[in-house]
Order: C-alpha cells, then sequence, then structure tokens
C-alpha cells in the first residue's frame, strides 16, 4: 500500500472508503498511464538488448521473470504491512488492501514460475528443478493460495479480516525461515548437481530493461491493486446494502 | 386432478429407544381436511410425523394415502415434508433454492404455482435474487413455506411450522393452509399454536410413555 | 436430476469452493514429498506416478464427509430420502457425480501440472491422468457409502476416511499398476487399466445402493 510513504493527515482521512474512493478514482488514471507507458519502454528496450552469447535469446525471458519474482515477494510484504495495520490500527482500508492484494501478489508468483519454467527447459532440460530458489517460491505460491481459499471459505470478509491478519503475518516471520531451510535442505541432499542459474554478471545493457521493467511491474501492481481495493469496497457496500433490503422486506425481521 | 381422498392411520405405534411414545394411533382425514397433533414436548409429536412421512419405520401400525377408488398411493410421491429445518442452501440465492425444489419434487399430482408467485404469496415480493443466508430466521421460515406451494403435493406434513414466524405471518401461514385445504388438499400439522383453521381435527398425545413390554433393558 | 446436479455444483463452487479447496490439497502434499525424500529428479520420475496417486487419494476423501452431511444439517437430506427406492439411489448417484465433477476432475486436470514437478515423462503423466480418470469417480461412488453412514455420527469428518481408504485400495493397486505399464516396458498397461475400469463400473453401481441403504437406516 502507497499509504505508509504519505503524510499522517492523509493516512487517516484515507481510513474513510468514500474519501479513498474519491483519491483514487483521480489518481488511477495518471498511475495506469505510467504503468502502460513504463512497461512499453521497458518491453521495447528488452527487445533492443543484445542476446547473450550463451543463452541466446532465451535470455529475454529474464526481463518478464526477474521482476515477477520481486513482485511476488513485494506483494507479501504489503500485505504483511497491511495486516499490521488491521491487527495493530485497526485501519479499515487495510483488510481492503491484505484481501485484495493476495490474487494479484499469487498471479506474479504464478508468472514468475512459468517464466522460470519457461526458461530452465531450455537451459537445464527440464521443465522443474526443486533448486532451492525454486522451491522457496513455490512454497510462497502455496501461501498464496493458502490464504486466498481460507478468504474464500469466510462468507463474511469482516470476520476473515483478523484470522487472515494473523496467518499472513505468521507467513511473513516465516520466510526467512523457509528460505533458510530450504537452502539448507537442497544443498544437503543434493550439492552443487543443479545447475546454478547465476549467469553473466549483469552487463548495463541487460540491466537498465530490468530495471524499467520492475518499475513498470510496480506500477502495474499499484493501479492493479488500488482497481481491486476499490472493486472489493464496492462489493462490500453491495453485500451490506442487499442484507439491509433482506432484513425491509415483508415486515422486517419477524423474529 | 390425481390425488388422494384420505389419509388413514390405523394402530401406529412409535417409540424412541425403549419407551414406547404413543400407541394406537387412529384417524382418517379426508379432503379438505386437517388434523393438529398437540402434546407437551417430547410427546412424540416429531415422531409422529417422521413416521407418517415415510422416514421413520413405524413399530407397528400403517399409514396410508387412498384414492378414491381405494388403491393404495405412495406417500413419498403425494406428501410435503416440512420438518424443523429449512431444507434450504444458505449460499443459494431463494430463486435458486425454490426452483430446484420445484422441479425435484415435481410430482404428477398436479402443478405447482411459479416460484415468483409462492413468493409473493409468503409476503417476500423481492427477495428472489437474494441469497437465502441473508434472510432472517422469520423470512428463511416463510420461504421454507413457499416451498410446499411450488410444487403440488395434496398431503401436507408440517412440524412446528410456524417455528419462528410472528403473529402476522402465522395469520399468513393460516391463510395458505386453508387455501391448500379449499383446492382438496389435507394436512396433518404438530404444533403449539392454535392455527385459527376451520375442518379441523386435533389428536393430542398424552407425552405419558411406556417402557417396552417384553425385550426393555430396564 | 439435472436439478440436484445443477444446485450441487452450484454449491461447491460458491462460498467455501470444494473444488479449489481439493486441489490445493493435492498440490500441497505432493509439493511436500520432494522435502521428504529429497531433490533426486531421477527418482522422483520413478516415484511420481505413485505420489500423484496418492495425493488424489487423499485429496477426494478429502470433502467426502459433507457429501450427505451438508443436506443433513439444513434438512434438505430428509426430502432426499423420502423418495421412492429407485429414485433413491438414483439420487445418490447423482450426488455422487456431482461431487466427482467438483473435486475429482479437477484433481484429474491438476495432475499434468504436478507431473511437472515430479519430472515425470509425458507418458507417465497420460496415464496417470488417464488412470486418474478412471480411478477418482470410483472413489467418489463407493466414497458415497462412508459418507452415508457417517451422516448420523456429529464428527463424521475422520471416521469417513478411516472408513473409506481401506475399500478404496484395490483402486489404489490397479490405479498405479497401470499407470507403471505405460512407462515401463514388458509390462502390458490394458490388463490393470481394464480391471480399473472394471471395479469403477463396479462400484458405481454398488455404492450409491449401498448408501441409499445406509441413508435409509440412519434417518431418525
Amino acid at each position: 500500500m502507497s499509504d505508509t510513504t504519505i503524510s499522517q493527515g492523509w493516512f487517516t482521512s484515507l481510513a474513510n472508503p468514500t474519501r479513498f474512493l474519491a483519491l483514487s478514482g483521480r489518481i488511477l488514471p495518471y498511475l495506469a498511464t505510467a504503468a502502460v507507458l513504463s512497461l512499453v519502454v521497458g518491453l521495447y528496450m528488452s527487445f533492443a538488448a543484445p542476446e547473450d552469447y550463451q543463452q541466446g535469446i532465451t535470455v529475454r525471458i529474464m526481463f518478464i521473470h526477474v521482476p515477477a519474482a520481486w513482485l511476488a515477494m513485494m506483494c507479501y510484504s504489503v500485505m504483511a504491512v497491511a495486516s499490521l495495520g488491521t491487527l495493530v490500527w485497526r485501519h479499515p482500508l487495510a483488510d481492503v488492501a491484505a484481501k485484495t492484494a493476495l490474487p494479484i501478489g499469487a498471479a506474479f508468483t504464478f508468472l514468475s514460475l512459468l517464466t522460470g519454467s519457461l526458461w530452465g527447459r531450455p537451459m537445464w532440460g527440464t521443465w522443474w528443478v526443486w533448486d532451492a530458489r525454486l522451491t522457496s517460491v513455490f512454497v510462497l505460491f502455496l501461501m498464496y493460495l493458502g490464504l486466498m481459499a481460507l478468504h474464500k471459505a469466510m462468507d463474511d470478509p469482516a470476520r476473515a479480516a483478523r484470522p487472515a491478519a494473523v496467518l499472513t503475518l505468521v507467513g511473513f516471520v516465516n520466510i526467512p525461515i523457509i528460505k533458510f531451510s530450504v537452502d539448507w535442505w537442497n544443498t544437503l541432499h543434493q550439492p552443487a548437481s543443479v545447475i546454478r542459474m547465476d549467469g553473466p554478471t549483469i552487463h548495463p545493457t541487460m540491466l537498465y530493461p530490468l530495471l524499467v521493467m520492475a518499475i513498470a511491474y510496480t506500477l502495474i501492481f499499484f493501479t492493479l491493486h488500488l482497481m481491486a481495493m476499490r472493486n472489493e469496497i464496492w462489493r462490500r457496500r453491495v453485500q451490506t446494502m442487499r442484507r439491509q433490503a433482506a432484513q425491509s422486506i415483508g415486515g422486517g425481521a419477524s423474529t | 386432478m390425481r390425488g388422494p381422498m384420505q389419509a388413514v392411520a390405523t394402530k401406529l405405534k412409535g417409540r424412541r429407544g425403549d419407551s414406547v411414545l404413543f400407541e394406537d394411533i387412529d384417524f382418517t382425514i379426508a379432503r379438505g381436511e386437517a388434523l393438529v397433533i398437540t402434546g407437551p414436548n417430547g410427546a412424540g409429536k416429531s415422531t409422529l410425523l417422521r413416521i407418517l412421512a415415510g422416514l421413520l419405520a413405524a413399530d407397528s401400525g400403517e399409514f396410508s394415502l387412498r384414492d378414491h377408488d381405494g388403491t393404495e398411493l405412495p406417500v413419498s410421491d403425494f406428501a410435503h415434508y416440512l420438518g424443523h429445518r429449512n431444507a434450504m442452501k444458505r449460499e443459494l440465492r431463494v430463486q435458486e433454492n425454490l426452483s430446484f425444489w420445484k422441479s425435484f419434487q415435481r410430482s404428477d399430482s398436479g402443478e405447482g404455482m411459479d416460484v415468483d408467485e409462492a413468493i409473493d404469496l409468503v409476503g417476500l415480493t423481492g427477495v428472489a435474487h437474494l441469497p437465502f443466508g441473508y434472510l432472517s430466521a422469520g423470512q428463511q421460515r416463510r420461504i421454507a413455506l413457499a416451498r410446499l406451494l411450488v410444487s403440488y403435493r395434496p398431503l401436507w406434513l408440517l412440524d412446528e411450522p410456524t417455528a419462528a414466524l410472528d403473529k402476522r405471518s402465522d395469520r399468513l401461514f393460516a391463510d395458505l393452509v386453508s387455501r391448500h385445504l379449499a383446492a382438496g388438499g389435507l394436512a396433518i400439522a404438530a404444533t403449539h399454536q392454535p392455527l385459527g383453521l376451520e375442518n379441523v381435527r386435533s389428536l393430542e398425545l398424552s407425552g405419558i410413555h411406556s417402557a417396552a413390554s417384553g425385550e426393555s433393558w430396564t | 436430476m439435472m436439478a440436484l446436479l445443477r444446485r450441487d455444483l452450484a454449491i461447491a463452487t460458491r462460498s467455501g469452493g470444494a473444488a479449489m479447496l481439493g486441489v490445493l490439497f493435492f498440490l500441497a502434499v505432493v509439493a511436500v514429498i520432494p522435502f521428504g525424500i529429497g531433490p533426486d529428479l531421477n527418482l522422483l520420475a520413478r516415484i511420481g506416478p505413485a505420489i500423484l496417486w496418492i495425493g488424489a487419494l487423499l485429496a477426494s476423501l478429502l470433502g467426502l464427509d459433507r457429501l450427505f452431511q451438508a443436506d443433513r444439517e439444513d434438512g434438505s437430506l430428509d426430502m432426499l430420502v423420502m423418495q421412492d427406492w429407485v429414485t433413491l439411489v438414483l439420487t445418490v448417484f447423482v450426488k455422487s457425480l456431482a461431487h466427482w465433477l467438483a473435486t475429482g476432475l479437477p484433481l484429474v486436470l491438476a495432475a499434468p501440472l504436478l507431473g511437472l514437478l515430479m519430472n515425470m515423462s509425458a507418458t507417465a503423466t497420460g496415464a496417470v491422468m488417464l488412470t486418474l480418470l478412471v480411478g477418482t469417480p470410483a472413489i467418489s461412488f463407493i466414497g458415497a457409502v462412508g459418507a452415508a453412514v457417517a451422516v448420523v455420527l456429529p464428527r463424521g469428518g475422520l471416521l469417513v476416511s478411516i472408513l473409506i481408504l481401506p475399500l478404496a485400495i484395490p483402486i489404489l493397486i490397479f490405479g498405479v499398476s497401470a499407470a507403471y505399464a505405460a512407462v515401463t516396458d514388458p509390462d502390458p498397461f490394458l490388463p490393470p487399466f481394464m480391471i480399473l475400469s472394471a471395479i469403477a463400473l463396479f462400484f458405481a453401481a454398488l455404492g450409491p445402493v449401498a448408501a441409499a441403504a445406509a441413508l435409509r437406516g440412519a434417518s431418525d
């Protein structure tokens, strides 16, 4: 959530969903334009970059793959901050932010797994290896899916908020442990037989497109996230209105 | 309209575990008549209704629906059973719930009314598109009553039909049953409340249990 | 009966999402195997078909206890049982079929993805998919019996799995051996596959009848 970079006064005023809707509605067009522009520039630069002398054209997958992996982690961090917001400050939008970041994060994680797999096929000769780095991203993907299932299993979003926040934070604390144990697990079982993806030291001709793509991905994330949050707010309003409508029909709560 | 002329119970005996809840229950009701079963809690009203519906086996005796020429008709096809629970899915819309039962409980004894019409009749116009879980307890019960309307079955077996209903809905329910009886239906209801119906016979279960003879454990 | 199929599928895909949960469980179970035995791709490829089958078996047992329990809790079960014998058997058949479509079929469709993770060859993955396609309905149909028996029990969930696992062992045996026969050369694929199909058909006939009998007896 970009809230954290905004000053305190704005932060509290954002707690009001109506204010949030108005403000995000004004920001969104600019954000979306910036995202599309940087993506176009980034893609152009990616294809203008020279081919790798070893990997050939497949190296271009990197420009899609690496930022996706970064975003997968950043998105989880955003969710962790938002969960903190739910539990500590009881910010009404924090839960909305955490919930709507989930599918986007899962999508980025899936994208990085998918492109990694496509990249691995020509490079390593197999779609998947249980390399430490791949495996920890895979575990992250499972965590995303589990949290999504948790949200889906609860029909009242307000009741899902706190358990989901707790679980998100526990997961966040666990990520280093998972990463560490997976590293340890893999090197213990199969030292150095898996080809590492160190590749050549990154040359500026590769680095700049990568950075632009990373910026583009980040902008895309925030655009999608804002849109999803707006949707979620509307969805909750519709749900409340439907409940109210149900109560008012046929002489109200006739218990 | 094909349908039973009368519902006949002879020497019904029911028990729960070892205690006999009731014995020698006999009654006959004809088209347009209703039977109200009363009695204290635990007297076996629900058990009796479940036996009539064929959901429980009677210890002895039998219950049958007969055509005008005396042929027996299967209760499972000619009776609606409304239990304590509403038999509706919270996650489905009211419309979906009722349409499902309309086509699932279709019988050749007659046509039920439209789903929308039934919802109107129970006074809940406008809830069709809402998930069933959004409704209050009373509204849910009224939708459960609407299930009896969307597919036509001549015999209604009602277990505490007015539970969770307020006064106004009680009257609405009485009207529904009257309409059903006037159209040649039959109804058997277990209830604490007077239903305000005409053509009502009553059956009181004493609630005095006796140990089953012979094979008792006590 | 089409209405019943549509209703059960609608419930499965609405809130709760039983279909998604089953696939997630499948994914999680299969994914922890390499952590247990190590990331040796050759080993994984060799045991892959068996792991996938065990994962699918456990995942399809997962939601079985809700098959009739959910209907019992809201009272719908009374209306389902209150039918003549043939219709009741047909009802159970349709409910099992809906359960398979909502939870079993997604497992079959998820199998190739997990095959990739297990480094299985295309042939092996195809064979596992085919055997799962035939085998998972058999699990649903025989599982209906356990679900019907457990319907009166307060915490039926675990018990259903315990009751059904032994009954599902033949499905596992022939499913896995057919999948292996497809990749190891001398063994013919067809005999175990035909037996698996026969078991599936047999369970499709036996399961609903037995479950219907159990439901009749269980109503209280």
